[in-house]
């Protein structure tokens, strides 16, 4: 190690505390960029390793009936690797602990459940015997959430009639990686299991002998993947075809996707923002240091040290740096990782999830901060590089007071001595009060960023649960039934109002972009769902027209009072031109609602009803539960108190875990950036303030002074923090949202209150760890010494 | 009236030798804002391989301002000076570094040592990047400091600090020791122990050496005096009999 090495070491030592709260900002940085990137290439390389060994299909479509034979001729659609047909069911299912009954969805099984199409990964037990009665297989999930395993039975309502559905194993399966049921916002895996079981046993069940309701095919190599879904729809249109999608339409997988865009969302503006504070603290940092150590510089010069071996010796220090806060951040990032892994774990339901360190986003980690703290240190060495030995020697010129802004208004007789040091000491350095206020204002900002998310959690229930949903339950029907059946939903014990929905499966197009949803039909005056803005604004079913998502209007590429094709894959699968009549922000981004009466009349149908929504006295819920569970005709319930708490569960372990991090590395900026901007001030200040206090002043009046600089700077910072806060919400909801999931950019007073709190802790805190500083100032040797 | 110049009043020098730096028509202005500074005014010196030459004018005289030009740490605004057979005026930044790193050796007022670093290291520094140095324990022996070579500056006196920022001047073997009020900001006692150590330097290594000062007095030790004035040199004078550093009182 050279001499100067060993210089910068020392020089780094002297520095540790500031040097440290950079590294820890840097850290924060590397540490979330570490777990998302690695967290996005562990899930993508688990997902396309258990895809490819489970052979996950590339297609999939639902039809009402087709015959077994349909099989061969979709194998001979050109692009079409394998096939496999299958018959899919939902039922209730009758567990004694539930009262609001769970939904199971049956799957027929393959004659070699380990050949063909999405292959099932036992966890234990075994596959039902070919002879077996109602044996079945079972999701992992379900199991687990209902304490279920191989040997215990589950009743379920099959085509009417009460069955005994016996466990013989636990299974996972890449279709249900995800598992939850189509409208639901998040997973219940207690309400909510998937089975599958011979397919002769289930064919029978369904009179579905020698048919099939449901497809999944690979692709080849070569395949096109359109051209494959329009013939595969050419073909399963007269058996009651439901348009055939891809995975990026299936849902399990489409969450997944979701996921990992979020994923990546969360390793772009947190990090970015993290590392732009580290460029401006090792700016100051080393603008100071450069300054202080003038003579020391001049010197080397003298003696011959070049200019580069100067500006190499000021950018190890920043490296060394660099390489403190990328270790802990790394660390952080692989400890914080592995966490999410495990969070991961139980909601995705992969065979085995590993987090694993990605060297690839090591390397952008390493690059990004390396880059972003030389930028940030660039210009002080390149002061240092610059400066001429002669001058070096040469005392700097005594810094330029003038009276303040303040004085020159004339209010100096209202502002007193001390305060009027303060002001000149910030109107003489405008730049550096600039470059602390900007500092404190960014930590604010990053605290209000990271606690806006329980915000949005409470602003989404909010609007979701009780300003959408005004009602208790939604049932579906097996079949879309006779809105005669409402007579019999009110008469159920203890409903107090029910009103019907018609739901129809639909392919927008608009131009030549379109979109698959559920067409959502509401009759006059509905009161228990209501169509609302994320500003709350409730818009009315037109008479003509329909009303959809502003996000899926931009997906088709279509504008208010644009006439849309609804193509309707279900029944008669009548194709109609509707007028946009009103757009929406909401939360989900992809719904469309009519009127029913006019949905009834374009379907040119009588009206039926796809199921209800009820509210119910919630004395009488058992009673309730109890007569659904053997309604023959009812498919699926659901109820809102159960939605809101897993939902709320989800969010609080996902999001407010996140948020917590957040506001720890936010603290951690708050109190870098005080203690660099506190320290730097009483390093350019020791002098000053020591010949105050030797003229008479008190600890006190010179702590006051000196803490007086910092308290000025944080509150001029607090208000450009909040609105710097409230555009990186914004960035941050744009970066997050996804197709499934759009929320406005809500900050609520009390996330500015909580920011503004803790960064007026951090900053004084940091500021009592340098009063102590100053309480210790030598009087004398800081006079005697020449600079 | 002619300005004395340096070289024409003592050919030879000294020790007889030949010049070791030539300096023709230096002037130098420096722009303080709207203020020019004229610091030199036209000078012309000599200096010859192994003297002990004290420059004395009170200050703003230039006498720094010549220094620095003669360890290529400045440049002049006009006029040459040449080092053996360098042209410090057409060098470019690198070829002063390469001048001041193969050749010169400095002592300033405020020592400037590195605080983080020893008194060892502190010489190690800068033999670090010479081409034939003595060793950094040697160096810091010739100035009196064998046992206090661990030290950092914070825990020496004014003296010893002085002494290491010579120890450390000299460890590269330099041709010419460049020393700019060395004892400035010392007292009398250990500003002998400083000149001493100087002396024998200059002695011992036959370095040459110039010493900038304010105080007259240790004029007595060195084998010239050229005497500045205003930006001029007002007089060149040699040292008939030169005093041991032992025997200055001021």
């Amino acid at each position: 190690m050279t001499r100067l090495d060993r210089k910068l070491l020392r020089d780094l030592w002297a520095l540790k505390t500031q040097a440290f709260a950079i590294a820890l900002v840097m850290a924060s940085g590397v540490a979330t960029l570490v777990m998302s990137l690695s967290m996005v290439a562990s899930l993508q390389r688990t997902r396309d390793d258990y895809y490819e060994r489970a052979r996950f299909a590339d297609v999939f479509a639902r039809v009402k009936r087709a015959p077994n034979a349909l099989a061969a001729r979709l194998a001979g659609i050109p692009g079409v690797d394998q096939v496999e047909t299958r018959v899919v069911v939902e039922v209730i299912l009758d567990l004694p602990d539930l009262i609001v009954p769970a939904v199971g969805r049956l799957i027929s099984l393959a004659r070699d459940p380990t050949a063909g199409l999405n292959l099932l990964q036992l966890r234990s037990g075994r596959f039902p015997e070919p002879a077996g009665r109602h044996e079945v297989v079972v999701s992992e999930g379900f199991a687990t959430a209902n304490r279920l395993r191989a040997g215990d039975v589950v009743p379920a309502i099959i085509n009417g009639r009460r069955q005994t559905l016996t466990l013989v194993g636990v299974a996972l399966s890449p279709e249900y990686i995800y598992q939850i049921r189509p409208g639901e916002m998040v997973p219940d895996d207690q309400r909510f299991g998937v089975f599958w079981m011979n397919r002769i046993e289930l064919a029978a069940a369904y009179g579905l002998e020698g048919a099939m309701n449901d497809i999944a095919l690979t692709l080849s190599r070569d395949a096109r993947k359109d051209e494959v879904l329009l013939r595969v729809d050419e073909l399963i249109a007269r058996f009651g075809g439901q348009g055939s999608y891809g995975r990026e339409d299936q849902v399990s997988n489409h969450l997944l996707e979701n996921e990992l865009v979020q994923l990546q969302g969360m390793a772009s503006i947190p990090p970015a923002i993290f590392l732009a504070v580290t460029a401006f603290l090792l700016h100051v940092v080393i603008s100071r240091l450069v300054q202080t150590q003038r003579e020391q510089i001049a010197v080397l010069k003298a003696f011959g040290y070049t200019t580069g071996q100067v500006g190499a010796h000021f950018l190890k220090l920043v490296l060394v740096l660099v390489g403190v806060g990328l270790v802990l951040g790394v660390a952080a990032g692989a400890w914080l990782g592995a966490d999410l892994a495990h969070l991961y774990a139980r909601y995705f339901r992969f065979p085995t999830l590993q987090f694993r360190l990605d060297p690839l986003a090591l390397i952008l980690a390493g690059g990004i901060s390396v880059g972003a703290a030389v930028l940030g240190a660039l210009s002080a060495v390149r002061r240092a590089m610059i400066l001429p030995p002669a001058q070096g020697m040469r005392p700097e010129e005594p810094a330029r007071y003038r009276s303040t802004l303040v004085e020159r208004l004339g209010l100096q007789r209202v502002i007193g001595r001390i305060p009027r040091m303060i002001f000149r000491q910030l109107e003489r350095k405008p730049v550096t009060a600039g470059i602390s206020i900007v500092g404190i204002a960014l930590a604010v900002a990053v605290v209000v960023l990271g606690s806006f998310s329980s915000d949005i959690v409470d602003f989404a229930i909010e609007l979701q649960f009780f300003g959408a949903q005004r009602h208790d339950a939604a049932l579906t029907f097996l079949e879309p039934t006779t809105a005669r059946v409402m007579h019999e939903i009110r008469q159920l014990p203890g409903v107090l109002a029910a009103e019907p929905f018609r739901s129809v499966p639909v392919r927008l197009r608009f131009g030549h972009r379109s979109r698959q949803l559920g067409l959502l039909g509401l009759p006059a005056g509905h009161q228990l769902l209501r169509v609302i803005d994320t500003d709350w604004r409730e818009t009315a079913l037109p008479a003509a027209g329909i009303v959809i998502s502003r996000t899926l209007a931009e997906r088709l590429g279509a504008r208010l009072g644009d006439s849309v094709s609804c193509e309707v894959m279900e029944g008669r699968r009548p194709v109609f031109e509707a007028a946009v009549a009103a757009l929406i922000d909401d939360i989900t981004g992809m719904s469309a609602y009519i009127d029913h009466a006019l949905l009834s009349r374009l379907m040119r149908e009588e009206s039926l009803v796809s199921g209800a929504f009820l509210t119910f006295d919630p004395e009488r819920e058992h009673a309730l539960f109890t007569a659904i569970k053997v309604a023959p005709r009812v498919a699926t319930v659901r109820t809102r108190a159960a939605a809101v708490e897993l939902f709320r569960a989800l969010m609080a372990e996902n999001l407010l875990r996140m948020r917590l991090i957040n506001v720890i590395f936010a603290s951690i900026i708050a109190f870098g950036v005080v203690y660099n901007a506190a320290r730097i001030s009483l390093a350019e200040r020791s002098r000053e303030l020591a010949t105050l206090r030797v003229i008479g002043f008190g600890r006190d009046e010179i702590s006051f002074i000196f803490l007086g600089e910092v308290a000025v700077l944080t509150f001029a910072a607090l208000p450009l923090g909040l609105v710097l806060g409230r555009g990186f919400v914004g960035l941050a909801v744009s970066a997050l949202s996804t197709e499934a999931m759009r929320f406005p950019a809500i900050v609520s007073v009390s996330t500015y209150a909580f920011a503004v709190t803790t960064v007026l802790a951090a900053s004084l805190l940091s500021s009592l760890v340098v009063r102590r500083r100053l309480d210790r100032l030598d009087l004398l040797a800081v006079l005697k010494s020449s600079v | 009236m002619t300005t004395p110049t340096a070289f024409a009043s003592l050919p030879g020098g000294a020790t007889g030798s030949h010049a070791v730096f030539e300096a023709r028509a230096l002037t130098k202005v420096y722009r303080l804002g709207e203020v020019e500074v004229h610091a030199l005014r036209g000078v012309d010196v000599d200096l010859y391989e192994g003297e002990f030459v004290v420059l004395l004018g009170p200050s703003g005289s230039g006498k720094s301002t010549l220094l620095n030009i003669l360890g290529g740490l400045d440049v002049p605004t006009s006029g040459t000076v040449h080092y053996r057979d360098h042209d410090l005026t057409a060098c470019d930044d690198a070829g002063l570094t390469r001048y001041r790193r193969e050749h010169v050796g400095f002592v300033f007022q405020f020592y400037n040592l590195i605080p983080s670093l020893t008194a060892r290291e502190n010489a190690e520094l800068i033999t670090d990047i010479a081409e034939r140095p003595m060793n950094a324990a040697d160096a810091l022996a010739l100035v009196g400091l064998a046992d206090r070579m661990d030290h950092f500056p914070s825990q020496l006196s004014g003296g010893e600090q002085q002494r290491v920022a010579i120890a450390r001047a000299i460890a590269k073997r330099p041709d010419v020791l460049l020393c700019d009020e060395p004892t400035g900001a010392l007292d009398v006692t250990t500003g002998v122990l400083v000149l001493e150590a100087i002396a024998r330097v200059n002695r011992e290594l036959g370095t040459t050496t110039v010493i900038i000062t304010h105080n007259a007095v240790i004029a007595g030790i060195a084998d010239r005096v050229i005497t500045l004035s205003d930006g001029r040199i007002a007089s060149v004078r040699p040292n008939a009999s030169k005093t041991s550093p032992a025997n200055l009182q001021w």
